[in-house]
Protein backbone atom coordinates (compact mmCIF):
# COMPACT_ATOMS: atom_id res chain seq x y z
CA UNK A 1 0.00 0.00 0.00
CA UNK A 2 1.85 3.56 -0.98
CA UNK A 3 0.71 6.93 0.41
CA UNK A 4 -1.73 7.36 -2.13
CA UNK A 5 -3.79 3.87 -1.17
CA UNK A 6 -3.21 4.77 2.24
CA UNK A 7 -5.04 8.12 2.29
CA UNK A 8 -7.58 6.85 -0.10
CA UNK A 9 -8.56 4.30 1.76
CA UNK A 10 -8.67 5.85 4.93
CA UNK A 11 -11.33 8.46 3.72
CA UNK A 12 -13.38 4.57 2.57
CA UNK A 13 -13.04 3.69 6.56
CA UNK A 14 -10.45 0.71 5.29
CA UNK A 15 -9.12 -0.47 8.87
CA UNK A 16 -6.01 -2.25 7.06
CA UNK A 17 -5.55 1.55 5.27
CA UNK A 18 -5.46 2.38 9.33
CA UNK A 19 -3.64 -0.45 10.12
CA UNK A 20 -0.64 1.02 7.15
CA UNK A 21 -1.12 4.34 8.55
CA UNK A 22 -0.67 3.90 12.17
CA UNK A 23 2.68 1.76 10.98
CA UNK A 24 3.72 4.45 8.93
CA UNK A 25 3.13 6.83 11.59
CA UNK A 26 4.88 4.74 14.53
CA UNK A 27 8.04 3.68 13.05
CA UNK A 28 8.10 7.99 11.56
CA UNK A 29 8.36 7.22 7.72
CA UNK A 30 7.99 10.05 5.62
CA UNK A 31 4.67 8.39 4.78
CA UNK A 32 3.50 8.84 8.01
CA UNK A 33 4.08 12.92 8.23
CA UNK A 34 2.10 13.05 5.05
CA UNK A 35 -0.62 10.89 6.11
CA UNK A 36 -0.68 13.35 9.82
CA UNK A 37 -0.94 16.56 7.37
CA UNK A 38 -3.88 15.21 5.08
CA UNK A 39 -5.96 13.83 7.90
CA UNK A 40 -5.49 16.44 10.27
CA UNK A 41 -8.97 18.79 9.59
CA UNK A 42 -10.58 15.69 10.07
CA UNK A 43 -9.41 15.18 13.38
CA UNK A 44 -10.51 16.55 17.02
CA UNK A 45 -14.09 14.88 17.84
CA UNK A 46 -13.51 11.84 19.33
CA UNK A 47 -13.34 11.64 22.95
CA UNK A 48 -9.99 10.68 24.43
CA UNK A 49 -10.32 8.65 27.44
CA UNK A 50 -6.77 7.49 29.15
CA UNK A 51 -6.88 4.29 31.35
CA UNK A 52 -3.79 3.99 33.63
CA UNK A 53 -2.38 2.57 37.24
CA UNK A 54 -0.19 0.08 38.33
CA UNK A 55 0.77 -3.41 36.23
CA UNK A 56 -1.76 -5.86 37.08
CA UNK A 57 -4.74 -3.64 38.61
CA UNK A 58 -7.01 -4.76 35.75
CA UNK A 59 -6.40 -1.90 33.13
CA UNK A 60 -6.82 -4.21 30.02
CA UNK A 61 -9.88 -6.10 31.60
CA UNK A 62 -11.70 -2.64 32.37
CA UNK A 63 -10.77 -1.40 28.78
CA UNK A 64 -12.38 -4.42 27.25
CA UNK A 65 -15.63 -4.24 29.33
CA UNK A 66 -15.63 -0.17 28.61
CA UNK A 67 -15.37 -1.27 24.97
CA UNK A 68 -18.48 -3.23 25.21
CA UNK A 69 -20.21 -0.70 27.08
CA UNK A 70 -19.55 2.57 24.72
CA UNK A 71 -20.26 0.30 21.73
CA UNK A 72 -23.92 -1.08 23.38
CA UNK A 73 -24.45 2.63 23.73
CA UNK A 74 -24.00 3.32 20.19
CA UNK A 75 -20.43 4.63 20.17
CA UNK A 76 -17.54 3.58 17.84
CA UNK A 77 -14.70 2.53 19.67
CA UNK A 78 -10.69 2.75 18.72
CA UNK A 79 -8.65 1.37 21.31
CA UNK A 80 -4.61 1.73 21.57
CA UNK A 81 -3.19 0.00 24.52
CA UNK A 82 0.35 0.55 25.17
CA UNK A 83 2.77 -2.01 26.28
CA UNK A 84 6.69 -2.13 27.43
CA UNK A 85 9.16 -2.54 24.82
CA UNK A 86 12.21 -3.74 26.01
CA UNK A 87 15.58 -1.02 26.45
CA UNK A 88 17.90 -3.79 26.19
CA UNK A 89 16.66 -5.52 23.16
CA UNK A 90 14.13 -3.38 21.95
CA UNK A 91 11.70 -6.22 22.09
CA UNK A 92 8.22 -6.44 23.53
CA UNK A 93 5.33 -8.89 24.56
CA UNK A 94 2.44 -7.07 24.16
CA UNK A 95 -0.11 -8.93 26.15
CA UNK A 96 -3.25 -6.20 26.00
CA UNK A 97 -5.30 -7.74 23.33
CA UNK A 98 -5.78 -10.76 24.93
CA UNK A 99 -8.34 -9.63 27.46
CA UNK A 100 -10.27 -8.24 24.55
CA UNK A 101 -13.16 -10.63 25.80
CA UNK A 102 -16.57 -9.10 26.26
CA UNK A 103 -19.44 -10.49 28.42
CA UNK A 104 -22.10 -11.06 26.06
CA UNK A 105 -21.32 -13.83 23.59
CA UNK A 106 -23.10 -12.87 21.31
CA UNK A 107 -21.41 -9.54 20.36
CA UNK A 108 -17.63 -10.45 18.85
CA UNK A 109 -15.06 -7.32 20.20
CA UNK A 110 -12.50 -8.40 17.62
CA UNK A 111 -14.57 -8.55 14.87
CA UNK A 112 -16.86 -6.13 15.44
CA UNK A 113 -16.86 -3.54 12.26
CA UNK A 114 -16.69 -0.27 14.80
CA UNK A 115 -14.23 -1.11 17.09
CA UNK A 116 -10.62 -0.94 16.34
CA UNK A 117 -7.75 -2.17 18.61
CA UNK A 118 -4.13 -1.74 17.99
CA UNK A 119 -0.90 -2.35 20.48
CA UNK A 120 1.88 -0.09 20.53
CA UNK A 121 5.18 -1.46 22.29
CA UNK A 122 6.76 1.62 24.50
CA UNK A 123 9.92 0.96 22.99
CA UNK A 124 11.74 2.07 25.87
CA UNK A 125 10.61 5.46 26.60
CA UNK A 126 9.37 6.37 30.05
CA UNK A 127 6.31 8.10 31.32
CA UNK A 128 3.90 5.65 30.07
CA UNK A 129 3.24 5.82 26.44
CA UNK A 130 5.02 5.13 23.30
CA UNK A 131 6.52 8.27 21.34
CA UNK A 132 3.82 8.32 18.44
CA UNK A 133 0.73 7.39 20.45
CA UNK A 134 -0.72 10.91 19.84
CA UNK A 135 -0.44 10.71 16.76
CA UNK A 136 -1.81 7.19 16.51
CA UNK A 137 -4.98 8.82 18.78
CA UNK A 138 -5.02 11.40 15.91
CA UNK A 139 -5.47 8.75 13.01
CA UNK A 140 -8.24 7.18 15.34
CA UNK A 141 -9.84 10.43 15.20
CA UNK A 142 -9.69 10.98 11.73
CA UNK A 143 -11.09 7.36 11.02
CA UNK A 144 -14.39 8.38 12.70
CA UNK A 145 -14.13 6.70 16.21
CA UNK A 146 -16.11 8.69 18.64
CA UNK A 147 -14.65 6.86 21.39
CA UNK A 148 -10.59 6.48 21.72
CA UNK A 149 -9.24 4.28 24.72
CA UNK A 150 -5.58 4.88 25.48
CA UNK A 151 -4.29 1.91 27.61
CA UNK A 152 -0.79 2.25 29.31
CA UNK A 153 1.59 0.66 30.03
CA UNK A 154 1.61 -0.70 33.91
CA UNK A 155 2.79 2.58 34.99
CA UNK A 156 5.09 3.39 38.03
CA UNK A 157 4.47 5.96 40.54
CA UNK A 158 5.36 9.02 38.51
CA UNK A 159 4.25 8.12 34.79
CA UNK A 160 1.77 11.25 33.85
CA UNK A 161 2.27 11.06 30.38
CA UNK A 162 -1.28 10.26 29.62
CA UNK A 163 -2.63 13.40 30.65
CA UNK A 164 -0.76 15.13 27.70
CA UNK A 165 -2.82 13.03 25.18
CA UNK A 166 -6.32 12.63 27.06
CA UNK A 167 -9.31 14.50 27.79
CA UNK A 168 -10.60 12.29 30.66
CA UNK A 169 -7.70 10.14 32.87
CA UNK A 170 -8.77 7.32 34.53
CA UNK A 171 -6.55 5.81 37.48
CA UNK A 172 -7.47 2.58 38.48
CA UNK A 173 -5.90 1.22 42.03
CA UNK A 174 -7.26 -2.21 43.70
CA UNK A 175 -7.27 -3.15 47.47
CA UNK A 176 -4.19 -3.25 49.71
CA UNK A 177 -1.57 -1.22 47.32
CA UNK A 178 -0.44 0.99 49.98
CA UNK A 179 -1.89 2.89 52.77
CA UNK A 180 -2.66 6.96 52.75
CA UNK A 181 0.49 8.02 52.87
CA UNK A 182 1.08 6.13 49.49
CA UNK A 183 -2.20 7.80 48.29
CA UNK A 184 -1.18 11.25 48.99
CA UNK A 185 2.15 11.20 46.99
CA UNK A 186 3.05 12.95 44.17
CA UNK A 187 2.62 11.83 40.49
CA UNK A 188 -0.18 9.04 39.25
CA UNK A 189 -2.50 10.29 42.02
CA UNK A 190 -2.45 13.62 41.30
CA UNK A 191 -3.96 13.19 37.31
CA UNK A 192 -7.22 10.98 38.27
CA UNK A 193 -10.49 12.90 36.64
CA UNK A 194 -12.03 9.62 37.39
CA UNK A 195 -10.38 7.10 40.39
CA UNK A 196 -11.34 3.00 40.10
CA UNK A 197 -10.83 0.79 42.88
CA UNK A 198 -10.79 -2.66 41.07
CA UNK A 199 -11.36 -6.34 42.12
CA UNK A 200 -13.71 -4.53 44.88
CA UNK A 201 -14.27 -8.39 45.62
CA UNK A 202 -11.15 -8.54 47.42
CA UNK A 203 -10.90 -7.17 51.35
CA UNK A 204 -10.18 -3.60 51.86
CA UNK A 205 -11.42 -1.91 49.02
CA UNK A 206 -13.36 0.26 51.17
CA UNK A 207 -10.29 1.68 52.95
CA UNK A 208 -8.93 2.29 49.55
CA UNK A 209 -11.92 4.34 48.50
CA UNK A 210 -11.92 6.39 51.83
CA UNK A 211 -8.38 7.08 51.03
CA UNK A 212 -8.59 8.24 47.97
CA UNK A 213 -11.52 10.67 48.84
CA UNK A 214 -9.46 11.95 51.75
CA UNK A 215 -6.85 12.85 48.76
CA UNK A 216 -9.28 14.14 46.46
CA UNK A 217 -11.00 16.67 49.56
CA UNK A 218 -7.24 17.63 50.42
CA UNK A 219 -7.06 18.97 46.98
CA UNK A 220 -4.57 22.18 47.21
CA UNK A 221 -6.85 24.65 45.53
CA UNK A 222 -9.65 23.91 48.05
CA UNK A 223 -7.11 24.74 50.82
CA UNK A 224 -6.21 27.84 49.63
CA UNK A 225 -9.22 29.47 48.93
CA UNK A 226 -10.90 28.01 52.72
CA UNK A 227 -7.44 28.92 54.14
CA UNK A 228 -7.75 33.07 53.30
CA UNK A 229 -11.60 33.09 53.98
CA UNK A 230 -10.85 35.25 56.98
CA UNK A 231 -13.54 37.38 58.79
CA UNK A 232 -12.53 40.36 56.51
CA UNK A 233 -14.03 37.93 54.08
CA UNK A 234 -16.92 37.99 55.66
CA UNK A 235 -19.13 40.14 52.81
CA UNK A 236 -17.70 38.20 50.44
CA UNK A 237 -18.55 34.79 51.72
CA UNK A 238 -22.09 36.14 52.34
CA UNK A 239 -22.58 37.46 49.15
CA UNK A 240 -21.88 33.74 47.85
CA UNK A 241 -18.54 35.15 46.16
CA UNK A 242 -16.07 32.97 47.68
CA UNK A 243 -17.99 30.32 47.19
CA UNK A 244 -18.59 30.87 43.87
CA UNK A 245 -14.83 31.17 43.65
CA UNK A 246 -14.26 27.50 45.26
CA UNK A 247 -17.38 26.27 42.64
CA UNK A 248 -15.50 27.68 39.93
CA UNK A 249 -12.21 26.11 41.08
CA UNK A 250 -13.56 22.90 41.62
CA UNK A 251 -16.09 22.21 39.30
CA UNK A 252 -15.51 18.62 39.05
CA UNK A 253 -14.76 16.71 41.87
CA UNK A 254 -13.56 13.15 40.99
CA UNK A 255 -15.96 10.24 41.15
CA UNK A 256 -14.29 7.03 42.94
CA UNK A 257 -16.19 3.87 41.28
CA UNK A 258 -15.65 0.62 42.79
CA UNK A 259 -15.82 -2.45 39.79
CA UNK A 260 -15.22 -6.05 39.65
CA UNK A 261 -13.91 -5.95 35.94
CA UNK A 262 -13.62 -9.11 34.72
CA UNK A 263 -17.33 -9.61 35.69
CA UNK A 264 -18.59 -6.30 34.72
CA UNK A 265 -19.53 -4.82 37.91
CA UNK A 266 -19.73 -1.37 38.21
CA UNK A 267 -18.81 -0.59 34.29
CA UNK A 268 -22.14 1.22 34.03
CA UNK A 269 -21.28 3.73 36.56
CA UNK A 270 -17.66 4.12 34.82
CA UNK A 271 -18.87 4.77 31.55
CA UNK A 272 -21.57 7.11 33.26
CA UNK A 273 -18.47 9.15 34.84
CA UNK A 274 -17.01 9.06 31.74
CA UNK A 275 -19.90 10.67 29.82
CA UNK A 276 -20.10 13.07 32.36
CA UNK A 277 -16.91 14.22 32.94
CA UNK A 278 -17.14 15.29 28.64
CA UNK A 279 -20.25 17.34 29.46
CA UNK A 280 -18.12 19.11 32.28
CA UNK A 281 -15.43 19.50 29.51
CA UNK A 282 -17.52 21.40 27.09
CA UNK A 283 -19.48 22.83 29.51
CA UNK A 284 -16.51 24.80 31.49
CA UNK A 285 -14.75 25.16 28.71
CA UNK A 286 -11.78 23.26 30.00
CA UNK A 287 -12.01 20.64 27.02
CA UNK A 288 -10.74 23.82 24.35
CA UNK A 289 -7.90 24.67 27.56
CA UNK A 290 -6.69 21.19 27.58
CA UNK A 291 -6.39 21.20 24.02
CA UNK A 292 -4.74 24.40 23.29
CA UNK A 293 -2.25 23.09 26.22
CA UNK A 294 -2.34 19.74 24.25
CA UNK A 295 -1.07 21.22 21.14
CA UNK A 296 1.19 23.85 22.11
CA UNK A 297 3.49 21.29 24.01
CA UNK A 298 3.19 19.19 20.76
CA UNK A 299 4.43 21.62 18.76
CA UNK A 300 6.23 22.78 21.27
CA UNK A 301 8.23 19.09 20.67
CA UNK A 302 8.36 19.40 17.03
CA UNK A 303 10.37 22.35 16.94
CA UNK A 304 12.52 21.14 19.48
CA UNK A 305 13.31 17.82 17.21
CA UNK A 306 13.60 19.86 14.23
CA UNK A 307 16.42 21.99 15.86
CA UNK A 308 18.38 18.73 17.41
CA UNK A 309 18.08 17.71 13.75
CA UNK A 310 19.48 21.06 12.45
CA UNK A 311 22.49 21.01 15.29
CA UNK A 312 23.08 17.23 14.45
CA UNK A 313 22.85 17.51 10.53
CA UNK A 314 22.64 20.49 8.94
CA UNK A 315 24.74 22.65 10.86
CA UNK A 316 26.80 19.89 12.59
CA UNK A 317 29.78 21.07 11.73
CA UNK A 318 29.27 24.23 13.75
CA UNK A 319 28.06 22.62 16.29
CA UNK A 320 31.23 20.27 16.36
CA UNK A 321 33.17 23.61 16.45
CA UNK A 322 31.65 25.02 19.54
CA UNK A 323 31.48 21.71 21.27
CA UNK A 324 34.99 21.32 20.77
CA UNK A 325 36.15 24.99 22.09
CA UNK A 326 34.48 24.42 25.42
CA UNK A 327 36.56 21.14 25.11
CA UNK A 328 39.64 22.98 25.09
CA UNK A 329 38.57 24.92 27.91
CA UNK A 330 38.44 28.42 25.52
CA UNK A 331 34.78 28.82 26.27
CA UNK A 332 32.12 27.41 28.95
CA UNK A 333 29.12 25.32 27.76
CA UNK A 334 26.67 28.43 28.36
CA UNK A 335 28.54 30.73 26.20
CA UNK A 336 29.05 27.75 23.79
CA UNK A 337 24.81 27.16 23.61
CA UNK A 338 24.25 31.39 23.14
CA UNK A 339 27.28 31.55 20.62
CA UNK A 340 24.97 28.43 18.50
CA UNK A 341 22.13 30.36 19.00
CA UNK A 342 23.14 33.35 17.90
CA UNK A 343 24.39 32.08 14.14
CA UNK A 344 21.50 30.05 13.93
CA UNK A 345 19.47 33.45 14.35
CA UNK A 346 21.80 34.86 12.35
CA UNK A 347 21.63 32.04 9.20
CA UNK A 348 17.77 32.54 9.20
CA UNK B 1 18.86 -6.78 4.01
CA UNK B 2 17.17 -6.58 7.05
CA UNK B 3 14.00 -4.49 7.46
CA UNK B 4 14.55 -0.37 8.67
CA UNK B 5 11.78 -0.98 11.69
CA UNK B 6 10.94 -3.80 14.24
CA UNK B 7 9.12 -6.79 13.36
CA UNK B 8 5.40 -7.63 14.48
CA UNK B 9 4.79 -11.40 15.38
CA UNK B 10 0.94 -12.31 16.24
CA UNK B 11 1.04 -15.32 18.33
CA UNK B 12 -2.17 -16.93 17.99
CA UNK B 13 -3.72 -20.13 19.63
CA UNK B 14 -6.58 -21.12 17.50
CA UNK B 15 -9.74 -23.71 17.76
CA UNK B 16 -10.10 -25.72 20.44
CA UNK B 17 -6.95 -26.23 22.20
CA UNK B 18 -5.51 -25.51 25.70
CA UNK B 19 -2.06 -25.86 25.25
CA UNK B 20 -0.46 -22.61 25.46
CA UNK B 21 3.01 -23.51 27.04
CA UNK B 22 4.87 -23.55 23.55
CA UNK B 23 3.41 -20.52 22.42
CA UNK B 24 3.75 -18.78 25.16
CA UNK B 25 7.39 -19.91 25.18
CA UNK B 26 8.19 -19.20 21.81
CA UNK B 27 6.40 -15.37 22.52
CA UNK B 28 8.86 -15.02 24.76
CA UNK B 29 12.04 -15.94 22.96
CA UNK B 30 10.96 -13.94 20.03
CA UNK B 31 10.47 -10.68 22.30
CA UNK B 32 14.34 -10.91 23.63
CA UNK B 33 15.16 -11.61 19.70
CA UNK B 34 14.13 -7.87 19.77
CA UNK B 35 10.72 -8.43 17.88
CA UNK B 36 7.33 -6.91 18.95
CA UNK B 37 5.03 -10.23 19.79
CA UNK B 38 1.80 -9.96 20.12
CA UNK B 39 -0.59 -12.83 21.67
CA UNK B 40 -3.73 -13.12 21.23
CA UNK B 41 -4.58 -15.92 24.15
CA UNK B 42 -6.61 -19.21 23.90
CA UNK B 43 -9.30 -20.44 22.16
CA UNK B 44 -9.40 -17.86 19.02
CA UNK B 45 -11.29 -18.50 16.03
CA UNK B 46 -9.49 -18.30 12.56
CA UNK B 47 -11.83 -14.78 12.17
CA UNK B 48 -10.46 -13.39 14.97
CA UNK B 49 -6.49 -14.32 15.05
CA UNK B 50 -7.45 -13.09 10.82
CA UNK B 51 -8.94 -9.85 12.12
CA UNK B 52 -6.02 -9.02 14.60
CA UNK B 53 -3.44 -9.61 12.02
CA UNK B 54 -5.22 -7.40 9.76
CA UNK B 55 -5.61 -4.46 12.71
CA UNK B 56 -2.10 -4.87 14.69
CA UNK B 57 -0.45 -4.66 10.58
CA UNK B 58 1.90 -7.67 11.08
CA UNK B 59 4.80 -9.22 9.50
CA UNK B 60 4.31 -12.48 11.02
CA UNK B 61 1.58 -14.30 11.52
CA UNK B 62 3.09 -17.76 13.93
CA UNK B 63 -0.12 -20.10 14.76
CA UNK B 64 0.46 -22.66 17.35
CA UNK B 65 -2.14 -25.99 17.28
CA UNK B 66 -1.62 -28.84 19.02
CA UNK B 67 -5.15 -30.21 18.24
CA UNK B 68 -4.58 -32.16 15.06
CA UNK B 69 -7.22 -29.23 12.97
CA UNK B 70 -4.45 -27.20 11.12
CA UNK B 71 -5.71 -28.28 8.18
CA UNK B 72 -8.64 -27.21 8.66
CA UNK B 73 -7.98 -24.35 10.52
CA UNK B 74 -4.83 -22.86 9.09
CA UNK B 75 -6.20 -22.49 5.80
CA UNK B 76 -9.46 -21.02 7.28
CA UNK B 77 -7.16 -18.40 9.16
CA UNK B 78 -4.97 -17.27 5.92
CA UNK B 79 -8.81 -16.91 3.79
CA UNK B 80 -10.07 -14.36 6.27
CA UNK B 81 -6.56 -12.10 6.20
CA UNK B 82 -7.57 -12.17 2.73
CA UNK B 83 -11.09 -11.48 3.15
CA UNK B 84 -10.23 -8.84 5.64
CA UNK B 85 -8.09 -6.85 3.11
CA UNK B 86 -4.64 -8.06 4.79
CA UNK B 87 -1.98 -9.41 1.89
CA UNK B 88 -0.52 -12.96 1.96
CA UNK B 89 2.35 -12.13 -0.55
CA UNK B 90 4.06 -9.86 2.71
CA UNK B 91 2.97 -11.49 5.01
CA UNK B 92 5.12 -14.78 6.78
CA UNK B 93 2.91 -17.36 8.21
CA UNK B 94 4.22 -19.72 10.40
CA UNK B 95 2.46 -23.30 12.20
CA UNK B 96 4.19 -24.88 15.01
CA UNK B 97 2.77 -27.68 16.81
CA UNK B 98 2.28 -31.49 16.50
CA UNK B 99 2.16 -31.58 12.88
CA UNK B 100 2.83 -34.73 10.56
CA UNK B 101 5.23 -34.83 7.12
CA UNK B 102 2.32 -35.29 4.91
CA UNK B 103 0.72 -32.18 6.25
CA UNK B 104 3.50 -30.06 6.64
CA UNK B 105 3.92 -30.89 2.78
CA UNK B 106 0.13 -29.82 2.12
CA UNK B 107 0.29 -26.43 4.88
CA UNK B 108 3.51 -25.26 2.52
CA UNK B 109 1.69 -25.91 -0.62
CA UNK B 110 -0.97 -23.82 0.53
CA UNK B 111 1.42 -20.89 0.85
CA UNK B 112 2.63 -21.45 4.49
CA UNK B 113 5.83 -20.25 4.75
CA UNK B 114 7.72 -22.84 7.51
CA UNK B 115 6.25 -25.89 9.97
CA UNK B 116 8.20 -25.89 12.98
CA UNK B 117 7.51 -29.27 15.08
CA UNK B 118 8.52 -30.30 18.77
CA UNK B 119 11.63 -30.07 19.34
CA UNK B 120 12.53 -27.09 16.91
CA UNK B 121 15.45 -24.78 18.14
CA UNK B 122 14.02 -21.31 19.12
CA UNK B 123 17.19 -19.75 17.08
CA UNK B 124 15.62 -21.83 14.13
CA UNK B 125 12.20 -19.97 14.31
CA UNK B 126 14.58 -16.42 14.97
CA UNK B 127 16.76 -16.74 11.73
CA UNK B 128 13.55 -17.56 9.69
CA UNK B 129 12.09 -14.60 10.40
CA UNK B 130 14.48 -11.93 10.06
CA UNK B 131 15.42 -14.22 6.49
CA UNK B 132 12.18 -14.59 5.06
CA UNK B 133 10.35 -11.10 6.56
CA UNK B 134 11.94 -8.84 4.26
CA UNK B 135 12.40 -11.52 1.53
CA UNK B 136 8.93 -11.29 0.93
CA UNK B 137 8.36 -7.93 0.97
CA UNK B 138 11.26 -7.68 -1.24
CA UNK B 139 9.87 -10.01 -3.85
CA UNK B 140 6.59 -8.11 -3.46
CA UNK B 141 8.53 -4.59 -4.23
CA UNK B 142 9.85 -6.46 -7.29
CA UNK B 143 6.78 -7.96 -8.71
CA UNK B 144 4.91 -4.48 -8.14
Amino acid sequence: MNLEDVVKGLEKGNRRALARAITYVENDYPEGKEIMKRIFKKTGNAHVVGITGFPGVGKSTTVSKLVQKFRERGKKVGVVAVDPGSPFTGGALLGDRLRMEGLDVSKNLWLDPDVFFRSMSSRGRAGGLAWKTGDVIRLLDAFGFDIILVETVGAGQSEVDIVEVADTSIVIMMPEMGDDIQINKAGILEIGDVYVVNKADLGGAEKTVKWLKSMIMMDQEAVEILGKTTHADELAVQSGEIFERMRRGRDWIPPIITTVADRGEGIDELVDAIERHFSHLISSGKLKERRVRRISREVFSIITEEIRSILIHDRGEDFRRVVEMVVNNEIDPHTAAEKMIRELRANS
Amino acid sequence: MALDRKIRVLVAKVGLDGHDRGAKVVARFLRDAGFEVIYTGLHRTPEEVAMAAVQEDVDVVGISLHSGAHMALVPKVMKYIEEYGGDLSEMVILVGGIVPEDDIKRLMEMGVDSVFIPGTPIERIIDFIKKRVPEKKRIKKERA
